[in-house]
């Protein structure tokens, strides 16, 4: 039973911690936002100044500004679809009772602990490497001349390199999913003549929903931040067709190193995020709640 | 006389180790993870017998972490190293602004004269030192000798890019896995842009003229470009827009290159222990067009003291240690003639025994034929051989070096690449207040 001074008092102790949580987000935030209106760039200190929208407009009219957008929204919209659609059907095949099951658990979910670099420089030296990979060598083996994956295909490339490596989490969601789902309803089901299918489709996939929501909104936040896989294989090329949002800050921050665009960057990807975080909301919202 | 004498032995002893502790400084030396650095930290026992007061903390980065690192550390004044190892782009820029020590006081056995003139220039600004090279480097052809013997050819020493063209024609044969050349493709301004703008120098291409205009369109530049794509897509390994130095390194030493023009410091590695092709490597000057300049480039990574740093004196000291004849001498006598820091000193080169090295002698041409200060046929107003020393450059760099790696990935032609980087490189200057 919680009185009205039993949450006061609940209140007071929690705000130490929110205290800090806001200004360890505020504070970044804060500097941020007023770093876009100067001019401010690490090499040319004697030049500073306020400058206003003039950063923001730099980002606008850049070129690569709005392949860059579409770059990001395709990167995560794909790598959601690749790793919710294929995360169910390697879901519903390890919940399977095989013998090996565990060892089999811990080696589908391995690749999400391999380091985003790590894994990126294996894709790219091991398999896609036009003289030295194994897809390479396939091709060569039935006589026809190599795909050059991050030359020709640079961003389809660096979402099946994200996707390989996010498929584990949305497996790991799933299979723990299913294992929630009784059996007994199943096995009802079969008994009155439900196919396969019709189980999966009435039964088990609505059981999901909410693994599926919690499994989009989390993915959404990391991949809407991706840099490390871009960096090691394309460098966001060639020319722009794998720059994303993210690199074009880093290469605003570091190759230029004008710190005023790069937060001005900054600033549009928080926007970019908070509108994609509301339309996700809107439309997953009410699967949350059971 | 024998309590006496005790006292004195304990007194000295308690004065030595209060007096070691209180006279021993520690220097923070940043510094990029290529072999010959990591080389140096194997050999700080010497420095050690020699400096028994200075203590040196190591941070080893790749280069392109370490440049901004430091970069970043020294702009915003952070004051976390003593000792930087920063290039011949960084230090005209950062010595004008005031940001590093002047070196002008180290001790005679430095021998400041020895130093190789191009580099020194280089990393001098108004008649003042402020980095001491550590290896210098230019860039030359490193050629498969059994392939041209194979072709019947014979590779001239000093080519022309016409002969380099014939020679890629004759060595091409994709089916055995052979390519032509090998050059670099990947996005940098130290990876592709510093070789096509060395490349450049030799069309009679600039940067910039005497205003400070771009000059991506005019005629050389396009013969440049041309030149560079129609090579590559002929005679170069498929993927190339996404390969830099290492990749063309692996490459060459798996046999699969005929010809590799890259740096000078590449030579030790062809032809080591990890290359297949080891004893069949020829050495050239890189090419020209008969104007007057060759496409080779310069660079040193050099020592530097950042300005705020409170350790000078120590940092001096290790700086003269590591960069003098007597480190030449020692690595000599630890790890071969060979593997000895190129590039910095006029008296290696006199040696003797270096000069039985088989590069020794390419090196030293290569790198006095770059002038820094004249890298171009035209006049320029800018330092730099595959480098223009504003610090607006890395930025810009990396912008051009993206476009012509898009050209040779097949995504835009020739002229496309070049229009768009004068835009970009425009648009950048004006924003800058270097052209109105």
């Amino acid at each position: 039973m919680s009185t009205q001074s039993t949450r006061m008092a609940a209140r007071f102790m929690v705000a130490p911690s929110v205290l800090v949580l806001l200004v360890w987000m505020i504070v970044p935030l804060a500097m941020t936002a007023y770093f876009s209106f100067r001019l401010y760039r690490l090499l040319s200190p004697d030049r500073t100044g306020w400058v206003g929208f003039n950063n923001y407009i730099w980002f606008f009219n850049s070129p690569d500004f709005w392949l860059a957008l579409t770059n990001t929204l395709m990167l995560v919209g794909g790598v959601l679809v690749i790793t919710v659609v294929l995360g169910i059907l390697i879901a519903l095949l390890l919940d399977q009772p095989v013998k090996g099951q565990g060892l089999l658990r811990i080696l589908v979910i391995a690749p999400f602990f391999v380091m985003p670099p790590v894994a990126a420089s294996i894709w790219e030296n091991l398999f896609m490497h036009p003289q030295n990979g194994l897809f390479a060598a396939l091709a060569r083996g039935f006589g026809a001349q190599p795909i050059l994956f991050l030359e020709s295909y640079p961003m389809p490339s660096v979402i099946g390199i994200v996707a390989w490596e996010w498929l584990p989490f949305a497996t790991l969601i799933f299979v723990t999913a299913l294992q929630s789902l009784s059996s007994e309803q199943l096995e009802a089901a079969e008994m009155d003549g439900a196919s396969a299918f019709n189980r999966f489709r009435y039964i088990i996939l609505p059981h999901l929903t909410r693994a599926i929501t919690v499994v989009i909104l989390i993915q959404t936040i990391f991949l809407l931040g991706i840099f490390g896989e871009i960096f090691t294989t394309t460098q966001g090329g060639p020319g722009s067709a794998s720059t994303t949002l993210p690199y074009m800050i880093f290469k605003q921050a570091i190759a230029a190193k004008d710190i005023g665009r790069a937060a001005a960057g900054g600033i549009i990807a928080v926007i970019l995020a908070n509108i994609v975080a509301y339309f996700l909301m809107r439309g997953l919202g009410r699967h949350l709640d059971a | 006389m024998t309590v006496t004498f005790r006292a004195l032995l304990g007194a000295s002893v308690a004065f030595t180790l209060t007096g070691a502790a209180l006279a021993e400084t520690t220097i923070t030396v940043a510094t990029v993870n290529n072999g010959d650095m990591i080389r140096m930290q194997g050999l700080m026992d010497d420095f050690y017998a020699k400096h028994p007061d200075i203590k040196v903390e190591w941070v080893t980065l790749e280069e392109n972490v370490l440049r901004q690192n430091v970069t970043t550390d020294i702009a915003t004044g952070g004051g976390q190293y003593d000792v930087l190892t920063i290039g011949t782009y960084e230090v005209p820029i950062w010595g004008k602004q005031g940001w590093l020590a002047r070196l002008n006081d180290l001790p005679a056995d430095y021998d400041v004269d020895d130093l190789l003139p191009a580099i020194r220039g280089g990393l001098t600004v108004d008649g003042t030192l402020y980095a001491s090279p550590f290896y210098g480097e230019s860039s030359m052809v490193m050629y498969r000798t059994d392939l041209m013997q194979a072709a019947g050819m014979e590779m001239p020493e000093a080519p022309t890019w016409a002969d380099i063209e014939t020679a890629a024609a004759a060595m091409h044969n994709p089916d055995a896995g052979v390519y032509g050349v090998c050059l670099r493709g990947k996005a940098g301004w130290g990876e592709n842009t510093a070789f096509i703008t060395a490349m450049s120098n030799s069309f009679g291409a600039r940067w910039f003229d005497e205003n400070w205009v771009p000059q991506f369109d005019q005629p050389e530049w396009k013969a440049t470009l041309d030149f560079y794509l129609n090579l590559m897509n002929s005679y170069g390994p498929p993927g190339a827009s996404n390969n830099g130095f290492n990749e063309n390194l692996t490459l060459f030493n798996q046999g699969k290159c005929g010809m590799w023009i890259d740096a000078t410091v590449a030579a030790s590695f062809v032809t080591g222990k990890d290359s297949t092709v080891a004893d069949s490597v020829g050495f050239a000057l890189a090419p020209d067009n008969g104007l007057g300049k060759r496409g080779n480039w310069l660079w040193a990574w050099s020592l530097a003291i950042p300005a705020s740093s409170q350790k000078q004196d120590a940092a001096k000291a290790f700086i003269n240690w590591a960069t003098n004849k007597d480190y030449l001498a020692l690595v000599a006598e630890k790890e071969g003639w060979a593997n000895v820091p190129p590039g910095t000193r006029t008296s290696l080169y006199a040696n003797e025994d270096y000069a039985k090295v088989p590069f020794a002698k390419m090196t030293i041409d290569s790198i006095n034929t770059a002038d820094p200060n004249n890298p171009s046929v035209k006049p320029v107003p800018y330092v730099g051989v595959q480098f223009v020393a504003i610090p607006e450059f890395q930025g810009m760099g990396t912008t051009v070096g993206e476009i012509f790696s898009a050209a040779l990935a097949g995504q835009k032609t020739a002229d496309q690449a070049l229009a768009e980087a004068q835009a970009a490189v425009t648009e950048e200057m004006k924003a800058s207040g270097y052209i109105e």
